[in-house]
């Protein structure tokens, strides 16, 4: 039997004593794809992750990886899947190739097949004129790589990554996406989680994840389809007041987002015309731009993508 | 491509065990600090202790008779080298939580008793490298140690420690900072330390003692600890030697120090196997 599905959820809740951080997810992952987890911080993608890395036992619902059961084969699952965590994960008091070895005999991976793999992984992650050196001495996007390694020395068909680009600077996050891009090119399934929405359309499909719901769930470009074809924001000093006149005059889906005014519309340099025309005297500021994912999430959410993180703080 | 058909190579808990507990000693040996820690400190405790209350310690009446205190606390200092390096190799889980290192691992396709094996087996490894350093200064004395005894006393340290390094992992998994550890370790491990007849013999039962040495004597003498000090004891002074201390035969000291080892293993099996929620504290 051949299996399309690399990782399928129904109903999947869990919580932290009275707080929920996940509410009955229900998704499926397929084979040989990218999939991105988007969602600010405390959006539960964390959760899920540590649920999907068999880390933290299954409360409530169900998932598969690989058709085989979350709450009852981790061991089987385990030898399939890769992880790598936000938070690093190797011994700083041991080299790169100390790391990998000592992750390798976890899996069993030993002799022979561990010296080839190890070449093989160094070489094509570029380090391994490092595998000598104490990963304490290495940079962020070095030690970034090493993970990648750690991750990957037992050939698993599927690697989930938790906010795999955190710390990392741009040049360091484009080696890492050369090296996913191969490892997608090699058939295997990458399940990442991000708060980037840069990051998250690079994938092929992303869920979009807002307080432990799933409020959107497909290709970037269909969900920035789903939202009309362009967005307008307008600075005003009354904004509240300029909502009500254009839902009367013009599109009843204007809102109040951030002290802005935003509305999406079909065509935009018509209504960007008619905006300027009929309230052009009060208008400050105006911007015509096509959605992105963060129009995405407003529209989905009614919040902005970084508001709940703002209040907090 | 069937997914769950692909060939994966077996996993070995005794394979995962071994990689687990090479990395303790590496680790512990590329940290001089605790090396200086865990030896050299009950090393000046016998040194400072050992002559400073040589005057006032006095086992037999007849002062040519009994052993000096250096000599009665080498014992002592030898399970406080164990203590010592055992607390150190299960703080270090503290430290593998809080820096990432044990995420790794609890994923690992590996039975969560082979995390506790390497760990406990690399710890107690360390702690019996230190003990034999620490032993070579029994030459200083004249101690006739046979090679049995001297093999005896080898095994006798790693059981011990075996078991000091498995409690310490039982006290430690849980524990979210270093801090509270050494909370612990002031209130339950150097107590467990002192009333084992390391440092002051255990008080004779019978006779005319008043209660305080009677609760004192029973509270010695239910302590495992002090079954592996007097185990120690027995195995490098000849009896001759141990007249007027409280010792128990050899025999009780190798099955209640076993035990507690076997106990205090199992506990921590027991208790890092169970996966929680809150296992990423």
């Amino acid at each position: 039997m051949t299996i399309r599905t690399a990782i399928s959820i129904t109903g999947l809740s869990h919580s932290y004593g009275e707080r929920q951080a996940l509410k009955s997810l229900d998704l499926d992952i397929r084979v040989g794809e990218v999939f991105a987890f988007l969602g600010p911080n405390g959006g539960g993608k964390t959760t899920l992750f540590r649920l999907l890395s068999t880390l933290i036992p299954i409360q409530q619902g169900n998932g598969t990886i690989f058709g085989l059961d979350l709450s009852r084969q981790q061991t089987d699952i385990r030898r399939r899947i890769g992880v790598v965590f936000q938070a690093p994960s190797l011994d700083k008091k041991l080299t790169v190739s100390e790391n990998i070895r000592h992750q390798a005999a976890l899996y069993g991976v030993t002799g022979a097949d561990l010296r080839r793999r190890e070449t093989g992984l160094l070489d094509q992650l570029g380090i391994a004129d490092r595998a000598n050196e104490l990963t304490e001495t290495l940079s962020g996007g070095l030690r970034r790589r090493v993970e990648l390694a750690k991750g990957m020395i037992h050939q698993p068909r599927l690697l989930l990554l938790d906010e795999p680009s955190t710390g990392l600077d741009p040049g360091a996050r484009a080696d890492l996406w050369q090296y996913l891009n191969q490892l997608r090119a090699a058939g295997v399934t990458i399940v990442l989680t991000t708060h980037l929405l840069d990051e998250a359309e690079r994938a092929d499909r992303i869920a979009i994840l807002d307080q432990g719901n799933l409020v959107a769930f497909d290709t970037p470009d269909n969900l920035r389809d789903s939202i009309g074809g362009s967005t307008i924001t307008i600075a005003v000093d009354d904004p509240e007041r300029l909502v009500r006149e254009i839902k009367t005059q013009l599109a009843p889906e204007a809102s109040v987002v951030d002290g802005r005014v935003r509305l999406e519309c079909e065509d935009g340099p018509d209504a960007l015309a008619r905006l300027l025309q009929e309230f052009g005297d009060r208008i400050q500021a105006i911007t015509l731009a096509k959605p992105t994912l963060e129009d995405v999430f407003i529209q989905k959410t009614g919040h902005r993508f970084w508001q709940d993180r703002e209040e907090a703080a | 491509m069937n997914e769950t058909a692909l060939p994966q190579p077996r996993t070995s808990t005794w394979l995962a065990a071994r990689t687990l507990c090479w990395r303790e000693i590496v680790r512990f040996f590329r940290q001089r600090n605790r090396v200086i820690g865990a030896l050299g400190q009950p090393i000046l405790f016998w040194l400072l202790f050992g002559t400073g209350l040589a005057r006032s310690f006095r086992l037999s009446s007849d002062a040519s008779e009994g052993q000096s205190f250096l000599e009665y606390y080498f014992p002592g200092t030898l399970v406080l080298i164990l203590l010592f390096t055992a607390i150190f190799a299960t703080i270090s889980i503290i430290e593998d939580r809080r820096e990432g290192f044990l995420q790794s691992v609890l994923v690992a396709p590996i039975p969560r008793s082979a995390m506790v094996l390497g760990k406990v087996l690399g710890g107690s490894l360390i702690a019996l490298v230190q003990g034999v350093v620490f032993l070579a200064l029994a030459l200083l004395f004249e101690v006739d140690l046979s090679i049995a005894s001297l093999i005896g006393l080898v095994t006798l340290l790693f059981v011990s420690a075996l078991a000091l390094t498995s409690l310490g992992f039982v006290l430690a998994w849980r524990m979210e900072s270093t801090q509270g550890f050494h909370a612990i370790m002031n209130l339950l491990l150097m107590p467990m330390w002192l009333l084992s007849g390391a440092f002051f013999p255990v008080p004779p039962a019978a006779g005319t003692i008043g209660w305080s040495q009677l609760a004192l004597h029973w509270c010695m003498r239910i302590n495992p600890v002090t079954y592996c000090v007097a185990g120690v004891r027995r195995l490098m002074y000849d009896d001759a030697a141990l007249i007027g201390i409280w010792t128990p035969q050899l025999a009780t000291c190798w099955i209640v120090t076993g035990c507690f080892a076997g106990l205090m293993f199992a506990l921590a099996c027991w208790i890092a196997g169970k996966r929680v929620t809150g296992d990423m504290l």
